[in-house]
């Protein structure tokens, strides 16, 4: 019997190594958890059944292109694509031999914080359904976390990996901006999307993030990659870690959230870490509102091509621009909706300057202020949501609520940082997620810490209500 | 006649470089396939897809961009520019903004009273939209046709955008202008600049002033004109329409022309209600283009010496005109290998070898010239002949230059009868197919005339015989 809750990726490789399991049978495991549970939350939109792979297998936020395979972007103006070709990352799952479990939910086109935006519903929490999973990879997340797959990709440009790890009480990890290839990955906002693993412990990461990584010659904004290293050491010897204090004192930061990553952070000196507070002023202060004028600006240039001219979701209208018109208004919800129209503003004539040429220098700033904080600190320390999972239609009447989701993730983002974020306790029966944030391409020093911490911290990842 | 009115003229020029394959994609470009045969994602803007700049067009343009005296960008950059149309698979078209690759050029075109200097604003990298094919009602255009097709075969092509300084002040201008730069593109070997295929299109921007002023009046651009002489009548005719417009006390009006060569006339372009807003975007997929400084000098030290200097050395032997002709035809290097009177050899050169059909390149100067230097003296029907084979390997004027010519058919009839006889296996392939096998009969015919046989009774016998 194989309990798929339990089993992290690692583990299940051990099982295949060993030839205690075959892959047919690991397989068979998840779908038996898939059908069990998935009723209640509704991870995945799509299940493979056939899928070639003698590895372990895998789950894929709808926002990765799948050749043959159905990719929506969780929007209905997507519905019915099926990508003619893989995007580099699934490929490269094949090429290892992991097989496709299935597409799992997201906000749609990646904009959200709960996967409510999700055309086809929401995801749920499996630590409490009644709670949203985070997004917008929070269909992903929930999968790993209730043993409906062993570990799954996601991607993220707000915070769309790590927000929905720490609700789910599990590993996210955003990479460097440029270590993994978008080709194939439905684009929201390009100059911020990245797509990254979500798994049970930062050992299984490490070993997906080895097989996604590295330069892609199909997106020309990909760079070379040290060699991935296992995390082994379980101390955090000579570690110099910054706990940024905007980031940490934060309004809005739940009490129980601080208490949880306060813990953490006695953990880590009590591993050996030098931990000294630091200041973020402009990142935190201007991140959100920069944040929320380049996203949008990509978004509504990214998504001008869904016009229903050429595939997806066509409603029938007189002559081209009617057709354009009914296709868009029926085929994006609110959200996509609400973005082109900021995004277009933003880029719009006599705009331009004024909104997204200051956001792409405060970018700079923020870049900057991050560079000089990593000559005095190896790692930046913060919680990675300023709270635990809410209520399913908590902040759904409220863009501006659910936006405050990222507002500690953002900053990272927006310098293209990588950023790690792993369980760290409860608060009112809730997973509580920290992040730790690195310079570019330090994932092996992010791996190496958040294994210490993770070890010390000794958080079990399986939702209470499921042990 | 213009009179005391002064034309003010720029052009806007686009030319499709004949890489193999598309500017972002690797799908062969070019003419002749089924429709939307040469397509992929990317070219088809599919979701997920990357753009990947096609080095080779990268490096033309910088070639022609040194060829038009152009600084060369150091940190060049693409940018996203949005209109809604079917023929554009993304919602946008990768061009170049603010950073072209090329800019601040001087194109000289010699002129009888001194060099005329076009100043050169930019030549930029972009890429060509499909093509849409208006089926169905009036006119051809999106309004009133039934419905449109699109061939996506197109979408993609590389092409350059020259955009010169309104330094033009005729129609002629104009021409000669593009003429010359027609000429430098295709000796750059980089585009065929074929106009009656759209491979070289280029629009005008008009407007006229009071002769001696330096003001800048309302202009008006021309488009749709794809010949030299059609621009040529087009700009004419809207010279002569807005000098009526102001001597009538009226104002001209700022609005985009079709010009009809049927009818030498100009409709005005349905204008749309908002002014276009293309809300350029720095393209987040593409990174900055840097050319090594080597590579930039290695091209300059390759380039060929410019028509206008060659115009320049030729005329003093001729005149302004037949250098002229001859430059811009490509028809120079072999009036330069050809010994002999220059002009008698420029006039042969320019009109009745360019008469007969053959290709200048292959043309063996030093037969030409036996041929030029004998024209008077043989008849005009061997001169032509001999001509019309001029371009064969291995041809020799001696053999068309008999003194007087042989029409008598009895005495060719026996000459032809041999000819064929002692080539059994040339009549043969002749017969089955290989015409072109009758100029070798002719020349068989010719030399056991001496070259006095009259070519044209030549070519009749064998026919005949050849039935």
């Amino acid at each position: 019997m194989i309990d798929t809750l339990r089993l992290t990726a690692e583990d299940a490789m051990g099982l295949l190594e060993r030839g205690e399991v075959s892959a047919a049978e690991l397989r068979g495991a998840y779908f038996d958890a898939i059908r069990e549970r998935d009723g209640e939350l509704h991870c995945y939109l799509r299940l493979v059944e056939d899928a070639p792979g003698e590895g372990v297998p895998i789950a894929l936020k709808d926002i990765i292109g799948t050749e043959g395979v159905e990719t929506t972007a969780g929007s209905k103006i997507l519905a019915g694509y099926v990508p003619v070709y893989d995007s580099t990352v699934a490929a490269r799952c094949k090429a290892a031999g992991l097989s496709l479990l299935g597409k799992t939910n997201t906000d749609e086109f990646a904009m959200g914080s709960s996967t409510e935006n999700s055309a086809f519903g929401p995801s749920h929490n499996p630590w409490d359904p009644t709670r949203v999973p985070g997004g917008s990879g929070g269909g992903s997340a929930a999968a790993v976390a209730a043993g409906l797959a062993p570990w799954a990709l996601g991607s993220d440009t707000g915070g769309s990996i790590k927000q929905p790890a720490s609700l789910c009480g599990i590993v996210g990890l955003r990479p460097t901006y440029g270590t993994v290839s978008r080709y194939g990955i439905v684009a929201f906002a390009s100059s911020l999307d990245q797509v990254g693993p979500t798994t049970k412990t930062v050992r299984d990461c490490a070993l997906l993030y080895r097989v996604i990584a590295g330069r892609d010659p199909c997106d020309s904004t990909t760079v070379e990659v040290p060699p991935v290293e296992l995390p082994e050491a379980e101390d955090l010897a000579g570690l110099r870690i910054g706990i940024p204090r905007e980031l940490n004192e934060a309004e809005g930061i739940e009490p129980g959230v601080a208490a949880a990553v306060r813990h953490a952070i006695d953990l880590a000196q009590s591993l050996g870490a030098e931990v000294e507070e630091c200041s973020l002023p402009r990142s935190v202060e201007y991140g959100l509102a920069c944040y929320y004028i380049i996203a949008p600006a990509e978004a509504s240039s990214n998504l001008a091509r869904y016009d229903g001219v050429r595939y997806g979701f066509r409603a029938e209208g007189a002559g081209f621009e009617e057709q354009v018109e009914l296709t868009r208004d029926e085929g994006f919800g609110d959200e996509p909706k609400r973005r082109i129209m900021l995004g277009a503003y933003a880029l719009s004539a006599g705009y331009y300057e004024a909104y997204y040429g200051q956001a792409q220098k405060v970018r700079r700033v923020i870049a900057d202020e991050h560079a000089a904080l990593f000559e005095r600190y190896d790692l930046l320390l913060s919680p990675t949501s300023p709270t635990v999972a809410f209520e399913l239609g908590e902040k759904t009447a409220n863009p501006l609520a659910m936006y405050l989701s990222d507002v500690l993730t953002i900053p990272a983002n927006m310098a293209g940082l990588p950023g790690l974020s792993i369980p760290c306790g409860l608060s009112e029966g809730l997973p509580v997620g920290l992040q730790l944030v690195g310079p570019q391409l330090s994932e092996n020093l992010l791996f190496r810490a958040g294994h210490a911490l993770e070890r010390a911290i000794g958080f079990d990842y399986v939702p209470e209500r499921l042990r | 006649m213009t009179g005391s009115w002064e034309p003010v003229i720029g052009l806007e020029i686009h030319v499709q470089l004949k890489t193999r394959t598309k500017m972002f994609c690797r799908c062969e470009s070019g003419f002749g396939a089924g429709a939307n045969t040469h397509t992929c994602p990317i070219c088809l803007g599919h979701p997920g897809s990357l753009p990947v700049p096609n080095a080779k067009a990268v490096e033309w343009t910088i070639k022609l961009g040194l060829a038009l005296g152009c600084e060369i960008a150091d940190h060049a950059i693409f940018h996203r520019k949005h209109y809604p149309y079917p023929d554009l698979a993304k919602g946008y078209q990768i061009s170049q903004y603010d950073v072209p690759l090329c800019a601040n050029g001087r194109f000289v075109v010699p002129g009888s009273d001194g060099d005329n200097e076009i100043g050169i604003v930019r030549a930029h990298l972009e890429e060509d939209a499909a093509k849409s094919v208006h089926v169905g009602g009036a006119g051809g255009r999106i309004g009133g046709a039934a419905h449109t097709l699109i061939d996506y075969n197109r979408g993609g092509t590389p092409l350059v955008e020259i955009v010169t300084q309104p330094d033009l002040h005729s129609a002629d201008d104009a021409k000669r202008f593009l003429q010359l730069l027609r000429q430098t593109v295709v000796e750059l070997g980089i585009s065929d600049a074929e106009m009656e295929k759209g491979v070289l299109r280029a629009d005008a921007n008009v407007s006229v002033r009071p002769r001696g002023s330096d003001e800048l009046r309302t202009r008006t651009e021309l488009k749709n004109m794809n010949s030299f002489s059609f621009i040529a009548r087009g700009i004419d005719a809207e010279i002569a329409r807005q000098i009526a417009v102001w001597e009538s006390g009226a104002e001209v009006v700022q609005q985009t022309y079709d010009y009809d060569p049927d009818t030498d006339t100009l409709t005005p372009r349905r204008t749309k209600e908002e002014a276009e807003d293309y809300r350029y975007l720095p393209d987040p997929d593409l990174v900055p283009i840097e050319p090594p400084a080597e590579l930039v000098e290695r091209l300059r030290a390759e380039l060929p010496e410019a028509p206008g200097a060659r115009i320049r050395r030729l005329e003093p032997e001729l005149d302004l005109e037949l250098a002229e002709g001859l430059v811009t035809t490509g028809r120079d290097r072999l009036y330069e290998r050809t010994p002999g009177d220059r002009r008698a050899v420029a006039n042969v050169v320019m009109n009745q070898l360019a008469a007969a059909g053959v290709d200048p390149e292959v043309v063996d100067g030093e037969q030409l010239g036996k041929l030029v230097e004998a024209r008077e003296r043989i008849p005009r029907a061997a001169f032509v002949e001999a001509l019309a084979h001029a371009g064969e390997p291995g041809f020799e004027a001696e053999r068309y230059l008999g003194e007087a010519s042989v029409a008598d058919v009895d005495e060719l009839g026996p000459l032809v009868a041999e000819v064929l006889a002692a080539h059994p296996d040339e009549v043969a392939a002749y017969r089955g197919g290989k015409q072109g096998l009758l100029g070798f009969f002719v020349g068989q015919v010719m030399q056991r005339t001496e070259g006095k046989a009259d070519a044209k009774i030549v070519n009749e016998l064998l026919r005949n015989a050849l039935g």
